[in-house]
């Protein structure tokens, strides 16, 4: 009689190897999982702490943080009073200060109104971008330049991280509606409106901003009545939101081509207008695919306001490049476009990442 | 693109008005009116101007003495050049650090592309680091950093940094050694024209062997030995005759050797790097976008991990790459431009810059200077048009 031997209960699972779990398993997956790794691992490693510990030291560690004057600047560290002492001038350029108020009311409304504007959980988007498209303009312009019993500031004395904001803020605001438009126009059926349309987002895609720049500068006063002058920051403002809208176009070009024409034709279908199925139908789809493509040229905006230094506009960048050769301050050229590097940094960085979050908001999985 | 109206019938469209074709063509003669009356009042306006402040109009101030001297000069000029000497100057100028910096752009971003996709969690952090770092600083603060902040920061020509003394680097630019062809270099250079001449034909060769017999010469080598060996070997054979010029202190200065202005090497060091920057994001996206299966099907086919990244993955993302890499030269050579703040004698600096101001024809000269770029333009994009055909999906 055979006997048959059982196991009445299970063997308990084995652990898994020591080096597959926690940190040890982590840094054999991603650092040492082979020869070739370890070694790039070391490599990079002391690259990174020979090059990472003294600027660290340099810009934290040993930099001069309080102070008043140059004096208090003889270490080897950053001298970050450098920056202090003329945060005034870089923030308002030469804006008068009794009057720097007023950039900062509007500072708040800009802020609060971006806010609103962003943050999804705050309601009224309607009534916000009305009141950002509309309302918001008018008086920051009548905040900034004056009336209305405000003193009037010129804007030649406009200047610093505000007239960047100036400039990038029209600029976005302008060059988005424009850009929709041509990128209807280039895809519409009618020839002469195509034709102009892929002409001139040709050209303007075609030269540098610089060029642009240039052009608005010294051929704009030729184009209109010699008595007639227009401010050099408006012309400056006209041939950016130009340039821009060209990018713009191509940008939602793009959404718009990824649109079944279906969608138009049933909208068509349902008795709706070129307009009605544009505005209603086509356009917020079409938008919606190209949200990272408008952000993306909306950050390149805000990096080339840097470019009306070139024609005299003391924007963010151009009072940082002054400051370099101010004959007081001799020597800190670094600490102030390490200081301009962040500013801008910071600003683009968080509108990448807001693209990056709105894209995930409105993805729906079809 | 058929338009839902385009399909009606004719009848039953109504009175005219609404009658899209009509309305159509009514709004486009509007278009053309508005048009043309704004371009005739833009004309007008310009030429009342000119004729007011006595500005010569026409291109005859091309053959006028321009000078004024320039910096670096790739042809001969001297003060008694015209301005359309000053013209090509600026353009080859540009030209220059456009080629320079598409080179190491690409070089640099094709590595760091490659290193975002490292297994290794150092490498790609620090590859992502690098991306985010300088795509979002603005090129110009990175022109005016290595310009102000770190080249003409260097120490005078006599504490210079050497490289072996024969590579100076100080606040007056670069100092490097510079070859000198003898007689029977011309061997060489001839050498390296037949064996590139050779070398592609041998790669049509192999591509019909290898689709007649599915076998494969071993280019790996024989390209190399053509290109580069037989040049070297008849180099070598003709009694090296090339010898080098290298720079030396002398009094304030270094001279002999090739020099390369501060404002070049400012120029050149931050267009590589902020282009790199999206050009290494570009390689990344196209290198992600071939499906993991066609490296699978690679393994599955036995294939070695470098015939699958050069035979199956790489010719499959560059159909990604290629397009989004022209975008990105083309802004390259349009960044240069900002060479004219740092005053690097580009075309924008010397010619729509110096020239403008002392001429004073600035429709002429804005006009000339956008077309080069547009021009250029649209000879890359031709360019890039040409290989993308070639290599593109050929599907049914």
């Amino acid at each position: 009689m055979a006997t048959s031997f059982f196991r009445e209960s299970l063997i308990s699972p084995r652990k898994p190897p020591v080096s597959r779990q926690g940190l040890r398993g982590w840094l054999h997956e991603n650092l040492f999982s082979g020869p070739v790794n370890s070694l790039v691992t070391l490599l990079v490693g002391a690259l990174a702490i020979y090059a990472l510990v003294p600027v660290i030291e340099w810009a934290l560690i040993k930099a001069q943080w309080v102070g008043d004057s140059r004096a208090d600047c003889s270490g080897d560290g950053a001298c970050w009073v450098y920056i202090e002492t003329r945060l005034g001038s870089l923030i308002y350029g030469f804006y008068p200060e009794a009057q720097r108020w007023r950039v900062d009311i509007v500072f708040v409304l800009f802020v609060v109104l971006g806010i609103w504007l962003m943050v999804p959980a705050v309601p009224g988007k309607k009534v916000a971008a009305l009141v950002g498209l509309l309302v918001f303009p008018v008086v920051a312009f009548f905040l900034l330049s004056g009336g209305f019993g405000l003193e009037h500031v010129p804007t030649r004395r406009w200047g610093g991280l505000m007239l960047t904001l100036v400039i990038a803020s029209v600029g976005i605001v302008g060059s988005l509606p424009l850009g929709i438009v041509l990128a209807l126009g280039r895809r519409s059926s009618m020839p002469l409106v195509r034709g102009v349309c892929v002409v001139f987002i040709e050209f303007w895609r075609g030269v540098p901003l610089i060029t642009v720049l240039f052009m608005a500068s010294v051929m704009f006063p030729l184009f209109v009545p010699e008595d007639f002058n227009i401010d050099k920051l408006l012309r400056a403002l006209v041939g950016i939101m130009l340039f821009w809208s060209a990018y713009m176009a191509e940008v939602v070009r793009s959404g718009l081509q990824a649109i079944p024409s279906g969608q138009g034709e049933a909208g068509a279908a349902l008795g709706l207008g070129y307009w009605q199925r544009m505005g209603l139908v086509v356009l917020p789809q079409a938008l919606k695919l190209v949200i990272p493509g408008i952000v993306n040229t909306f950050i390149a905006l805000f990096k080339d306001t840097t470019l009306v230094l070139i024609i005299g506009l003391f924007d963010f960048l151009a009072l940082i490049k002054a400051g370099t050769s101010d004959s007081s301050w001799l020597g800190f050229a670094i600490e102030g476009f390490v200081f301009a590097a962040l500013v801008y940094w910071i600003f683009c960085f968080g509108m990448s990442r807001y693209s990056q979050f709105i894209e995930r908001r409105l993805y729906r999985g079809h | 693109m058929l338009r839902p109206f385009d399909s009606l019938p004719r009848r039953g469209r109504g009175p005219l008005w609404r009658d899209p074709a009509a309305r159509a063509l009514v709004f486009q003669v509007l278009l053309l009116i508005g048009l043309a009356s704004v371009i005739g009042l833009l004309v007008h306006n310009t030429l009342q101007n000119l004729d007011a402040r006595g500005i010569n109009t026409g291109f005859d101030f091309l053959d006028n003495r321009a000078g004024f001297s320039i910096s670096q000069t790739l042809i001969s000029y001297d003060g008694n050049s015209t301005y359309g000497r000053t013209f090509v100057i600026g353009l080859l100028n540009t030209l220059l650090v456009s080629a320079l910096g598409i080179v190491a752009a690409t070089i640099i971003g094709f590595t760091v592309g490659i290193a975002r996709l490292s297994p290794n969690y150092l490498l790609a952090k620090l590859a992502t680091v690098y991306v985010e770092l300088f795509r979002n600083i603005p090129l110009l603060l990175q022109i005016l950093f290595w310009y102000i902040a770190v080249i003409r920061s260097m120490p005078s020509p006599r504490q210079s940094l050497s490289l072996g003394d024969m590579v100076f680097l100080n606040g007056r630019g670069l100092f490097v050694p510079a070859p000198e062809p003898q007689t029977g270099f011309w061997f060489s250079v001839a050498a390296l024209l037949a064996g590139s001449v050779a070398a592609m034909l041998m790669a049509r060769h192999n591509r019909q062997r290898q689709s007649r017999t599915g076998r494969r010469l071993p280019m790996g080598w024989i390209i190399p030995a053509l290109v580069l060996g037989l040049p070297v070997m008849v180099f070598l054979v003709s009694g090296s005759p090339l010898q080098w010029d290298v720079p030396a202190l002398k009094g304030f200065n270094f001279s002999g050797g090739l020099t390369v202005l501060p404002e070049l090497l400012a120029l050149w060091i931050a267009l590589s790097i902020y282009t790199a920057a999206f050009i290494a994001e570009i390689v990344r996206s196209g290198i992600q976008s071939v499906p993991k299966g066609q490296t699978e099907a690679a393994r599955a086919l036995s294939l070695p991990p470098r015939l699958t990244m050069n035979q199956v993955i790489i010719p499959q993302a560059m159909r990604v790459i290629i397009p989004q890499m022209t975008s990105q030269y083309l802004n390259l050579i349009k960044n240069s431009s900002l060479a004219t703040a740092i005053g690097y004698p580009d075309l924008v600096a010397v010619f729509a810059g110096t020239t403008l101001n002392q001429v004073g024809q600035s429709v002429e000269i804005m006009a000339m200077t956008m077309a080069v770029y547009l021009v250029l333009s649209l000879l890359v994009s031709l360019l890039m048009n040409i290989y993308n055909a070639r290599t593109a999906l050929r599907e049914r």
